[in-house]
């Protein structure tokens, strides 16, 4: 919807590309668009066409278990929100006859001789994001998944507990829309297999049933769920803990592959065959089983890479290398998402943000050329003016509508006093409502907006720009959540809940009627960085910056960079890592925008976004305290290996940690002999009381350093005792690849944990094996263990800056999937290992993205601040201080004025909390769009009798 | 924008680098990479093959950790 609004973002929508031409800098690129049938700029979107439209098809938005018209719209928010004709089910396109949807149109928006064209776009580069599909389920024929509807997909599932979807929410089966009582999830369908699928992981698919169950549970509390799994590949920050909330909820996880299931043609009940991990049979019948497909390339990358000129890996994703994850072979045309392998999320938008600032360092000197700058209408000024309150009531499709009477909530609002219109939509959030927002704000001269929709966490600067547009001030606005606040938490009390929304809305619009525009205060920034940590997301992030044209510190703890990855020898994928390092820190050092800080540490941090002082101390300034200047702060100090006080690790030693293993191997230290045995533990500190996270990279470490040695002496003994083996995405080949190669991997229960003793020459490791139920004893000259990388434990650090951690110790994101780079501060990024475990090509990408959220800031070179920060009225203030011993943020100083002392807020730095203003005892401060009297206003509201 | 005033202002401004980019493909990914570039100061085109953008994520119900809705 954002992206909608821009200026400076063109959407291009029924288009491919046809041919790619010239260099990075300059690509000359034509873009073959088919028609619409439909003129956009005349398309009001609002639907009178679909419902005269007699062909009816599947409908692709709810996995095909609804139907739609063959004129029609993608789903209801859609951007942009224009209808357009499927082609190839259009009675007119087709046999010339009917046209019900033109005679039907009002405005004459269809126009039937619109032709296929092609245009050519001058560009300095290319991103390509075309993401990946769903494997096809059908493939897998002994689940037979095209004989029985109640055989659904994840995404198929995702529909069906959506409350937009074609089942308003509800969990049904498909062949007779009953309530499933037994509902089972079978993980690796199409992936991780060698028959009909694809061998690697699918990254996704163990957390998105995870979710999916959590979430069905929630809806239906009685349901049975059972996820068939052969390892929960739950790595990466909160989903151990997310793994965890599912079994305590009642989710029954079972260990084993399901090969085959049979139809009941008569209950159309579904039956399983499945042996347990110990070697018995069982037989279990399900109302509804969901596949959570693995994911696949699109087969148009073949074609897509043919025209870009760039390369395909072996399994149909866009290749690009370990060290540059965004690149492709061609100069200029980067890729990023699920175009380039399996991934989450967050992963998708890291690697967005991060293919943006290549593009960035690539077209730096172009930068601001071809934009505009958003215009609005000059604000209209409200003094004077008699109260006219408009109120939007929003359906949320099903989502409020289906709770809370949403028509009898807006008739009700329209008696409250100051009301002159109030509307109810099916979805506020969609571009036809703003649309109907801002004409009802002009027309009817509305100087107050009340939105009663979902939460303003998310919706707010939405409404805000729309009211904005408009020309009203975006304070001049107030939200009331009546979704999660009534029809979320009394989904089952309608009548309570319908009373509710009535009640909160009394409530804002009472507070409506006191709010005041209120200015938005505009800081410089000053255009320099400042990166903590000389490691490898660090001097990413700077270098990044660099390149852009931004001035950088970098500051380094240690004496030399280099981080972690000093400590990495070697790769899975081949590629050199001290080539690497060494290329890098050769850059880093001898670009003229980096000044290298070594040996120094951060002592204090003071000021906010756009303008922070940073006192460092250290070797190289002797006595001296230096302070910097800058306008934004990228973390990336980095993570620690966790040592074990277990396994006789530091009394033993043949016990060592995996990465002194590969030191040895690397060095020639350890030369790994016919008669050796070497044992692998992994998950030590990880998973368990120590540390109740997976640590996400040990698993690959593992089947890396066995490789090794398998490859210098196949004759090697290479013994991997796991509790879930976790090597995700690509990785998994290498996994076959070491059982291929004889590495004995052995599962291992955490109640059971391998028992070690010193023995002659080494040590011997009993672990009791869950297959044959039976002790296994290994006599082996080394035993690795995989230990968890835990945060560092930095106080200076963590005193100097209040950037909030997650339970685990690791700095925490301001949003997990959104905005996974973005610290609860503004203008503080984190990045790399300090941000949680990860491997080298997610370190550099989230790098690349911390430089390319900061580079926003640095190359606006202001930032405008919310206007909900304090004031203080000096007349009323005492001058006791209690407000600036509160504030969380350091956003108050006290001055003296005519020599009296009296408290000043620095706006810049007020987050708006309200602390202050709460504990003040003269009531000298005022919180804006939160004063005392519209706080006052909204409770005695509640207390004003209802209808 | 149309094309020719986007040719004739980089032949003015600069005879190498354009300063505008195309992001292919119209999902999360996409949108992302558009947003950032657009705000960085640079002119985006975003092509999408579909009739709409928002791609796979839209369909999404609700999102971890949070529950909040994917659009």
């Amino acid at each position: 919807m954002e992206a909608g609004r821009s200026p400076n973002i063109k959407i291009i929508t029924n288009a491919e590309i046809k041919e790619v031409s010239g260099i990075a800098g300059n690509f000359f690129v034509k873009i073959l668009c088919y028609p619409r049938y439909v003129d956009a700029t005349k398309c009001t979107g609002c639907g009178v066409c679909a419902q005269y439209c007699p062909v009816t098809i599947p409908d692709p938005y709810n996995q095909n278990l609804s139907l739609k018209k063959a004129i029609d719209i993608q789903y209801t928010q859609a951007v942009p929100s224009s209808y357009s004709v499927n082609p190839d089910y259009c009675l007119f396109l087709n046999r010339k006859e009917c046209k019900q949807c033109t005679r039907a149109c009002q405005t004459g928006a269809i126009n039937f001789d619109q032709k296929a064209e092609v245009s050519e776009y001058h560009v300095g580069s290319i991103i390509m994001a075309t993401g990946f599909k769903e494997c096809d389920a059908g493939s897998i024929e002994s689940y037979g998944y095209k004989d029985s509807q109640n055989i659904v997909t994840g995404l198929e599932f995702e529909r069906i507990s959506s409350a937009s979807g074609p089942y308003m929410g509800k969990i049904l089966r498909p062949s007779d829309l009953k309530k499933p009582q037994k509902i089972a999830f079978i993980q690796c369908a199409g992936s991780r297999t060698q028959i009909s699928g694809k061998s690697y992981c699918s990254s996704v698919c163990c957390k998105y049933a995870v979710k999916d169950a959590i979430v069905a549970l929630e809806h239906e509390p009685d349901l049975d769920i059972t996820i068939f799994f052969m390892d929960m590949r739950l790595y990466g920050k909160g989903f151990e803990t997310f793994y965890e909330r599912a079994r305590k909820s009642g989710v029954t996880f079972i260990r084993s592959r399901v090969s085959e299931i049979k139809h009941d043609k008569d209950t159309e009940d579904l039956a399983i065959e499945y042996i347990k991990e110990d070697g018995t049979l069982h037989h279990d019948t399900f109302n509804l089983i969901v596949l959570p497909m693995g994911l696949e390339p699109h087969k148009e990358n073949y074609s897509l890479a043919k025209t870009a000129g760039i390369k395909l890996n072996t399994h149909g994703f866009f290749q690009t290398g370990l060290f540059n994850p965004l690149n492709t072979i061609r100069e200029g045309i980067y890729v990023a998402g699920g175009c380039k392998g399996p991934m989450p999320l967050p992963d998708s938008v890291m690697q967005a943000s991060g293919a943006a600032v290549c593009a960035s360092e690539l077209l730096k000197k172009s930068r601001g050329m071809l934009i505009t700058e958003k215009a609005f209408a000059e604000e209209i000024s409200i003094d004077q003016e008699d109260l006219r309150i408009g109120v939007f009531v929003c359906n949320c499709g099903k989502n409020i509508g289906g709770v809370v009477d949403v028509a009898g909530v807006k008739k009700y609002a329209e008696t409250l006093p100051g009301v002159v219109v109030s509307t109810d939509n099916v979805y506020s959030c969609s571009e036809d409502t703003q649309a109907l927002i801002k004409e009802t704000v002009i027309n009817e001269k509305l100087n107050r907006v009340v939105v009663a929709a979902c939460t303003p966490r998310t919706h707010e600067p939405l409404f805000q720009t729309t009211i904005r547009e408009a020309g009203l001030n975006k304070c001049l606005f107030e939200m009331v959540n009546i979704r999660d606040q009534c029809s979320w938490v009394h989904a089952y009390e309608k009548e309570e809940a319908t009373q509710k929304a009535k009640d909160l809305i009394r409530m804002a619009v009472a507070k409506a009627g006191l709010i005041q525009p209120l200015a938005e205060p505009v800081i410089e920034i000053i255009p320099k960085a400042l990166v903590i940590g000389g490691g490898l997301a660090g001097m990413t992030a700077a270098l990044s910056l660099a390149e852009q044209g931004f001035e950088c510190y970098l500051i380094e703890k240690t004496s030399v960079l280099g981080g972690n990855l000093r400590n990495i020898h070697y790769t899975l994928e081949g590629e050199d890592p001290k080539l690497y390092l060494n290329e890098l820190i050769d850059k880093v050092n001898n670009h003229n925008l980096i000044n290298v800080i070594t040996e120094s540490e951060v002592e204090s941090v003071n000021g906010f976004v756009g303008n922070f002082h940073t006192v460092i101390t250290g070797a190289n300034h002797g006595t001296d305290r230096e302070e910097l200047k800058h306008g934004i702060i990228i973390l990336a100090n980095g993570a620690a290996v966790y040592e074990p006080d277990e396994y006789l690790y530091g009394k033993s030693e043949n016990v060592l940690l995996q990465h002194v293993l590969e030191e040895r191997i690397a060095s020639g230290q350890f030369i790994p002999a016919e008669e050796d045995s070497v044992v692998m533990i992994q998950c030590v500190g990880s998973r368990d009381d120590n540390h109740s996270y997976c640590s996400s990279i040990c698993c690959s470490m593992a089947i890396k350093n066995a490789l090794k040695i398998k490859e210098i002496n196949p004759a090697t003994n290479v013994y991997i005792l796991y509790r879930d083996m976790r090597p995700y995405g690509f990785h998994e080949d290498f996994y076959k690849d070491a059982r291929d190669r004889g590495v004995v991997f052995i599962r291992y229960d955490v109640k059971h944990k391998p028992e070690v003793t010193e023995i002659d020459g080494g040590v011997r490791v009993t672990v009791r094996d869950p297959i044959i139920n039976k002790d296994v004893v290994i006599d082996a000259k080394i035993l690795a263990l995989s230990t968890a990388i835990i945060p560092r434990k930095d106080e200076k650090l963590g005193k100097a800056l209040s950037v909030t951690k997650s339970a685990e110790g690791f700095f925490l994101e301001s949003h997990v999937q959104l905005k996974p780079v973005d610290s609860y501060v503004d203008g503080i990024y984190i990045c790399g290992m300090s941000q949680f475990p990860k491997p080298i090509d997610e370190s550099i990408f989230q790098a690349k993205a911390a430089a390319s959220q900061a580079s926003i800031l640095l190359a606006r070179g202001y930032v405008k601040t919310e206007p909900i920060v304090s004031s203080c009225d000096t007349d009323k203030c005492i001058g006791c201080g209690i407000c600036e011993y509160f504030c969380p943020y350091n956003a108050i100083k006290m001055t003296r004025i005519n020599k009296k002392r009296k408290a000043e807020i620095v706006v810049a730095a007020c987050k708006g909390c309200g602390v202050c203003s709460s504990y003040c005892p003269a009531k000298a401060i005022n919180m804006g769009r939160f004063t005392d009297d519209q706080i006052l206003a909204q409770i005695k509201a509640f207390g004003d009798s209802r209808e | 924008m149309p094309l020719l005033l986007v040719t004739m202002k980089t032949q003015t401004y600069n005879n190498k680098l354009i300063g505008a980019v195309m992001v292919v493909g119209g999902g999360i990914t996409g949108i992302q990479a558009a947003m950032d570039l657009s705000e960085a100061g640079y002119y985006v085109y975003l092509v999408e093959r579909s009739s709409a953008i928002g791609g796979i994520m839209a369909g999404l119900d609700k999102t971890f950790p949070t529950n909040d809705c994917a659009i």
